[in-house]
């Protein structure tokens, strides 16, 4: 069976980096952003781990303000 | 496979409700607010309900639910919004119509109404948010905080001898014989996300099958008002707060035995 690859996509102006997704992340393949703020000082969350992903969409379920969207591909 | 590879309509398994607009929502970072909006979005659009639901947005944190999801809305004076629901609906009964409260809202100066709405049996749907404090106004004591709580009005606790006991509203209106359905969620992890949006489902599908009214409370986090972290907050909610109000259904009349 092909494992699935997922990919994160953040609204990183949207994100006001409370970092629940962080926390609810099973691959821990997002962090917030160190050293970058977005136009509203937050630092925003990102994915790390580009490999990691598995596309479960647990971070955007967990997001408040609908900031992440979620793409999920098998691997062939 | 290449990370552009995967980014492709095709692929795409989640992306913010499209009833919920693009404006950015005032609410502090990690609120439980902006996942229950969510979740409200995402039940509306499954049931196919987006031009005919009326929602009545409280006074509180979440006075401009109106602003964020893109359907009918009333802006119900404080405490008054299941009687703007109730004449909503009276008015229109092939529509979905629910408020949306608070606890100061809800639990305080509108418990009447609340209590009145329920025991009528009227076919709306009451989404409680409860997060034991009055967000808005900066932390004050409401009549769900729990005891011992420190709030900007209870600075030493919350003391049962001078304050009264947190307010149980769910277990009252699992008593009335006019509500249907009567549920405690919360939406502090992927699994109770899942759970309340059942709730919300069921509740939404009992308001337009005319069987009662409905009551969800969701046990909120307030990591403004409580001064913590939002992951901290969420955890001190699983820890103190589910102790009082424990989540789980209350009243289903509509359950399979």
């Amino acid at each position: 069976m092909g494992k699935m690859k997922g990919a994160v996509v953040v609204d990183e102006n949207r994100c006001k980096g409370c970092s629940l997704c962080v926390v609810a992340c099973p691959t821990h393949s997002l962090a917030l952003a160190t050293g970058e703020v977005n136009h509203k000082g937050y630092a925003f969350c990102k994915q790390v781990d580009l490999d990691a992903c598995t596309g479960c969409t647990s971070c955007a379920m967990v997001c408040p303000d609908g900031c992440i969207t979620v793409y999920r591909k098998k691997e062939e | 496979m290449t990370r552009e590879e995967i980014i492709q309509p095709g692929n795409l398994v989640y992306q913010k409700p499209e009833l919920m607009n693009d404006v950015q929502m005032h609410y502090c970072p990690g609120c439980s607010h902006g996942v229950v909006h969510k979740l409200v979005a995402e039940v509306i659009a499954e049931m196919g309900m987006e031009d005919k639901t009326i929602g009545v947005s409280p006074v509180g944190c979440a006075v401009f639910a109106y602003r964020y999801l893109d359907i009918d809305w009333e802006e119900a004076a404080h405490g008054r919004a299941p009687a703007l629901a109730t004449a909503c609906k009276r008015l229109w009964p092939d529509h979905l119509v629910f408020t949306y409260q608070g606890d100061g809202d809800l639990g305080c100066i509108g418990l009447a109404e609340t209590v009145h709405a329920l025991n009528r049996g009227e076919n709306i749907t009451i989404i409680f948010i409860n997060n034991a404090i009055y967000g808005m106004t900066g932390g004050q004591m409401a009549p769900t905080t729990l005891m011992g709580m420190k709030t900007a009005t209870c600075p030493f606790g919350r003391d049962p001898e001078l304050h009264g006991y947190p307010l149980k509203i769910t277990e009252m209106a699992a008593q009335l014989e006019g509500t249907a359905y009567v549920t405690r969620q919360s939406v502090q992890s992927v699994a109770a996300i899942r759970k309340c949006k059942k709730a919300i489902r069921h509740a939404f599908e009992n308001s337009m099958n005319g069987k009662g009214s409905n009551l969800i409370e969701v046990v909120s986090t307030c990591n403004s008002g409580w001064k913590m972290s939002p992951v901290k907050a969420n955890k001190w909610m699983e820890e103190h707060m589910f102790d009082y109000y424990n989540i789980g259904d209350l009243k289903d009349s509509e359950a399979k035995h």
